[in-house]
């Protein structure tokens, strides 16, 4: 009932794939974004409660740069407070792995130390796009970055090969994340149709050099990736998990209910 | 506006921009922070491209509203103030006298060499910087995040005072 009330919200339902890929990038830097931003105030330590907030805000900067040019590219009229705060749930195209909930502090940086090691790469290899927006986005968002994935792989480190308690807690939540990576590196009908127009990489490809930023710091850290499963989640796809509709409830109550509001 | 008014010349709106603080460190002008990439005058608009520092950087749209007010308070009829992602701002192009002006605050400039370019490791031991209230060399990262988002947070183990670090980006 309410997916089809949204349906009929959503004025683009087929999306080119120069868009989709846009909005697969902004949406989960925008989704990581609001789940950082949930940890402001609650943060172990005050040092931390300011890197989780400085993080969030750095993601959700990248993704309104991001959302403006995938409306820019969509040509219909949508600005970024449009994007983000009026699109249903299926419209999105995050990875599912950013929209589960933050968990403990040490399921935050699992999570974050995983994605973070997948933007690198990925703002890499975006800074050759033949699309000049989003390679001027990548090279801007990718110093940002580096910054993101060394504290919290400098925390997966600290936490796995910290005391018995953070090092349960930590391989424990590795084994419930890991299997959410593995819809990263899938074959993807619009990786091809944007590998093969220039403007972007095939997400498979950045497998390897993923593999080679996240395995000496699990290493490091004595945490033990789990065996793959057939287990595929499909936020890329805009099917996801039954956590992202109370996220999107969250970040967008306040435009749903009072459109246009300013401030 | 007064109708007439001598049009401002580049050199001149570079001289105002000189007066635009930037909103988290108003010690410094946008100018000495590197931001004012460009100031072109035409005949009836000048036109300032800035390239913002980080990406969700509260202070960018604040910067813009500045950059209006002061052109159009120097005369200006209309200002056109225009982003520019590209080369993505950095550190190295804070100058000189705005890097004396950090360390005076207590704020330790970024160096030279910034991010780009070289390949980082995934993980860094900073080297310890310099204290900027009693010079000892015996200091400690706390966090690459502080108050700001361009800024890192150190303590000097010596005189046991926090300070912060403008990161090299």
């Amino acid at each position: 009932m309410i997916r089809s009330a949204d349906g009929a919200i959503d004025s683009n339902p087929d999306m080119t794939p120069h868009v989709e890929y846009l909005l697969r990038i902004g949406d989960s830097v925008l989704v990581l974004g609001q789940r950082l931003s949930e940890w402001c105030g609650h943060a172990p330590v005050l040092e931390e409660d300011i890197a989780l907030a400085n993080i969030a805000l750095d993601l959700i900067g990248q993704s309104r740069l991001l959302l403006t040019h995938a409306g820019t590219v969509e040509g219909q009229g949508r600005d970024e407070d449009a994007m983000a705060f009026l699109r249903p749930e299926h419209a999105f195209r995050n990875v599912t792995l950013v929209e589960l909930p933050n968990g403990d502090f040490g399921r935050t940086v699992v999570r974050g130390f995983l994605f973070f090691a997948l933007l690198r790469p990925l703002w890499d290899a975006l800074l050759t796009s033949q699309d000049p927006e989003l390679a001027a986005i990548a090279a801007k968002a990718r110093k940002e970055s580096a910054y993101h994935v060394q504290h919290m792989a400098d925390w997966v480190v600290r936490l796995g090969d910290g005391t018995e308690e953070s090092h349960a807690r930590a391989q424990r939540a590795l084994d419930e994340l890991w299997p959410y990576t593995a819809e990263w590196f899938d074959a993807h009908v619009v990786d091809e149709a944007i590998a093969s127009a220039g403007i972007g990489v095939r997400w498979s490809a950045l497998r390897e050099a993923w593999q080679q930023q996240v395995m000496p710091i699990l290493t490091e850290a004595t945490l033990v990736p789990p065996a793959p499963t057939p287990f595929r989640s499909e936020g890329l796809h805009g099917r996801h998990s039954e956590h992202m509709g109370h996220l999107l409830a969250q970040m967008q109550y306040l435009q749903r209910s009072y459109p246009g509001a300013r401030w | 506006m007064p109708v007439g008014d001598p049009m401002l010349s580049e050199a001149d709106a570079w001289r105002v921009l000189r007066s635009v603080p930037d909103p988290e460190l108003p010690g410094l002008s946008v100018c000495e922070l590197g931001i004012v990439r460009a100031v072109v005058s035409r005949d009836d608009a000048i036109e300032v491209v800035v390239t913002p520092t980080y990406s969700g950087c509260p202070a960018a749209e604040v910067i813009v509203a500045s950059i209006r007010e002061a052109l159009r308070v120097a005369g200006a009829p209309t200002v056109q103030v225009t982003t520019r992602l590209a080369p993505p701002w950095t550190t190295d192009w804070i100058e000189p006298e705005g890097a004396r002006k950090l360390l005076a605050w207590g704020i330790v400039p970024p160096g030279s060499g910034a991010a780009d370019g070289a390949p980082q490791p995934i993980r860094f031991v900073p080297r310890p910087l310099g204290c900027p209230r009693c010079g000892s060399r015996s200091t400690t990262r706390l966090s690459a995040f502080g108050s700001t988002a361009c800024k890192a947070l150190w303590r000097c183990d010596d005189c046991r005072e926090p300070f912060e670090q403008f990161k090299p980006i």
